[in-house]
């Protein structure tokens, strides 16, 4: 092998990269705060939600789950507008991973509502209060807390899913390794760039997710 | 422009899909075998084999798959090869597919009671003997489960081999919603049909789960 | 001339000794109790004798063979001494004749039909032939309890080494397990054993250690050490006043 790797074009091109990292960012930002919230509806719906609303809830899990996030966002992207609903390529970006995490995250925080002690329901509903306030009020904290872990994990995954984005050209961290190896034909450099830059992304969201779980949940659980 | 009737469009779909299926079934297989030796390498005695795999797993799990893909892509090639899209999709697929697999087995060995080592040592067996004998029979079974839930994440990882130009499922849907201007119908059908390769085997990751769940209870 | 010899082991978790020295000789056919409250190194001085658990200072053989940190030499110390667990540890995949037949044929490479035949036998003699095609879970916890003094005793050990072995069974399953341990003591068995049943350890014991914050604090006959305890320690563990 006498390839010379080559890095000059860092210099060139990095307000390229600066900007890829802030959308990668912001996508996974607006998708988890979004995603997770879809993800707590559908649990109730699926773990206590009204009989007629639990058969929608579970088709629109299971279609995701089994389906890659690329066809996902091409169906989004490419194929919507043919009904009229024509979207921009972040916006695009945004609803598929919203939609993609809201289901992983469904079933995530269902295992958690799951794992409630039954004591728990009881609790609520002899202080006299509805399904939903103690859904609310008692069991959906301690349920997010169970699960806390595994939902990081999730959002680190739709994170690092979130590079194919670029194949709809919005212009994430990935379109940016695309631009720069198409005008340098430094593939192998720019590519092993933003993985890298990916992997601390990957590393600090974790942290951040850790981190926040422990204001959001001060307390150990008690079981 | 030629008319394509939806017929026409599933059966160029469908012969794409068997192209799905092969780079899956490798890639299972391959990151298997691959997986399985990771997994000597991260439960074994010596400091430097657990720490390599720990950070093999760390990599493979904390960067995008399309990058993995991008790099086996370009840089195999330079070492001179001129890397076939396939060869590159199967290698960085079994390479993920490996980090995964032997995290979740490592899961499964972990889950094992630690009396169950200490009996066997004190029986004498060495510490092949008693992974052979004793750990891994009571780990496969529990293994099971995640390990085809997981297959479902490696059919739909293959969908990214489209991008640096394998011909499968996913790239047939491109091909063909270039061709006919129906993106809805198109990407509509290549779900589906990636929908009924992947729902058979998450139904019954979690039916085996369940069962396995019973069979515990009653111990 | 001594079987078991112990001499100034050692045992630290980080900062924290839990063996502060230990000198301890077993004669051949020897039934030794140990006792103490919880935390007092008991069971890790137990686990140590099997190297589940590696010194940090001192040395331990057993008939000869020292207790060295590799595979070789454990396998040859764990050989001669056996190890019965409180939580019984019985192969939940195997069957009672599989887990006694198991480490007879990986361990000693002992062929399948010698090794069922003496699986047989020492299920027998625990009183559990019957058993042989049953599973673990399918045992009381007294089953279980003498399977794994089945499977121990199928490896030939000079020693065995019983971790607190009726602790974890049911008041009325203790005695037929006791009952298996008298007649292996009868026979002529050295044994090791931690345990809180003293009247058990009056009757059948040659000796009996009492540990106290990691040291032998008081050894010697039962009859002595029961009926005349010197130190406070003891009196107090005795509730003798």
């Amino acid at each position: 092998m006498n390839y010379v790797f080559e890095f000059g074009w860092l210099a060139q091109y990095y307000p390229q990269i600066v900007k890829g990292v802030l959308i990668t960012l912001e996508l996974i930002a607006i998708g988890a705060v979004l995603g997770i919230s879809l993800g707590i509806f559908c649990a109730w719906a699926r773990a206590l939600g009204p009989a007629w609303l639990k058969p929608i809830v579970a088709t629109y899990v299971e279609l995701i789950r089994n389906t890659p996030f690329l066809i996902q966002l091409f169906f989004i992207f490419f194929g919507l507008p043919s009904l009229g609903l024509q979207l921009g390529e972040l916006t695009a970006a945004n609803i598929a991973m919203v939609i993609n995490l809201g289901a992983y995250s469904c079933e995530i925080i269902r295992a958690g509502i799951q794992a409630t002690p039954k004591g728990q329901f009881e609790a609520g509903a002899s202080l006299a209060m509805s399904r939903f306030e103690t859904f609310r009020h008692v069991v959906l904290v301690p349920s997010l807390q169970r699960i806390w872990p595994a939902l990081s994990s999730q959002v680190v995954i739709v994170m690092l899913g979130s590079s194919v984005v670029s194949q709809i050209a919005a212009e994430d961290l990935t379109f940016a390794a695309n631009f720069i190896q198409s005008r340098t034909f430094r593939a192998f450099e720019a590519y092993m760039v933003s993985t890298l830059i990916y992997l601390c992304l990957a590393v600090l969201l974790r942290q951040t997710l850790a981190v926040l779980g422990g204001f959001i949940f001060p307390r150990r659980l008690v079981r | 422009m030629i008319e394509f009737s939806t017929w026409d469009i599933l059966r160029n779909l469908l012969l794409a899909t068997r192209w799905t299926i092969l780079l899956s079934l490798v890639s299972f297989v391959g990151g298997g075998a691959v997986g399985l030796l990771l997994l000597f390498l991260r439960i074994s005695k010596r400091k430097m084999a657990r720490a390599f795999a720990k950070y093999y797993i760390e990599l493979f799990q904390g960067t995008p798959l399309l990058m993995q893909l991008f790099i086996a892509f370009f840089g195999l090639g330079l070492f001179g090869v001129d890397v076939p899209a396939w060869l590159a999709a199967g290698l960085a697929l079994i390479l993920w597919t490996a980090s995964f697999l032997a995290e979740i087995w490592r899961g499964c060995v972990e889950s094992i009671a630690k009396g169950q080592w200490e009996a066997s040592a004190s029986l004498g067996m060495g510490r092949l003997q008693q992974m052979r004998y004793v750990i891994f029979p009571q780990a496969l079974k529990i293994a099971v489960p995640p390990t085809v839930g997981f297959s479902v994440q490696v059919v739909k990882g293959t969908a990214l081999t489209s991008i640096i130009g394998f011909v499968e499922l996913s790239k047939a849907g491109t091909v063909v919603t270039n061709a006919t201007f129906q993106p809805f119908v198109v990407y509509g059908l290549v779900a589906l049909i990636y929908f009924a390769l992947c729902w058979p085997l998450s139904k019954s990751s979690q039916i085996l789960e369940r069962k396995l769940n019973v069979a515990h209870r009653n111990h | 001339m001594s079987l078991i010899e112990i001499t100034e082991v050692r045992k630290s978790y980080g900062t924290n000794e839990v063996l502060k020295g230990i000198n301890l000789d077993v004669a051949p056919g020897e039934v030794i109790a140990i006792i103490g409250k919880s935390g007092s190194g008991k069971s890790t001085l137990l686990r140590c004798i099997n190297g589940l658990e590696t010194i940090t200072q001192g040395a331990i053989s057993v008939a000869g063979a020292q207790l060295l940190d590799d595979e070789v030499h454990l396998k040859a110390l764990r050989l001669k001494v056996g190890m019965i667990f409180q939580q019984f540890n019985l192969f939940p995949h195997l069957t009672v004749g599989g887990n006694v037949i198991l480490s007879q044929t990986v361990v000693k490479k002992t062929a399948k039909a010698e090794a069922d035949a003496m699986a047989r036998k020492m299920l027998d003699r625990v009183g559990l032939g019957h058993k042989f095609d049953a599973y673990p879970d399918e045992l009381s916890g007294g089953q279980q309890q003498r399977v794994a003094i089945a499977r121990a005793l199928a490896m030939q050990p000079i020693a065995l080494l019983c971790d607190e072995i009726t602790s974890a069974l049911d008041p009325e399953l203790v005695s037929e397990v006791l009952a298996v341990v008298r007649e292996l003591a009868a026979e002529g068995m050295t044994l090791l054993m931690v345990t809180h049943e003293m009247k058990f350890a009056r009757d059948v014991c040659s000796r009996v250690v009492f540990m106290h914050e990691g040291r032998v604090h008081e050894i010697g006959p039962p009859q002595e050490v029961f009926s005349s305890p010197k130190t406070p320690e003891l009196q107090q563990f005795l509730g003798v006043h």
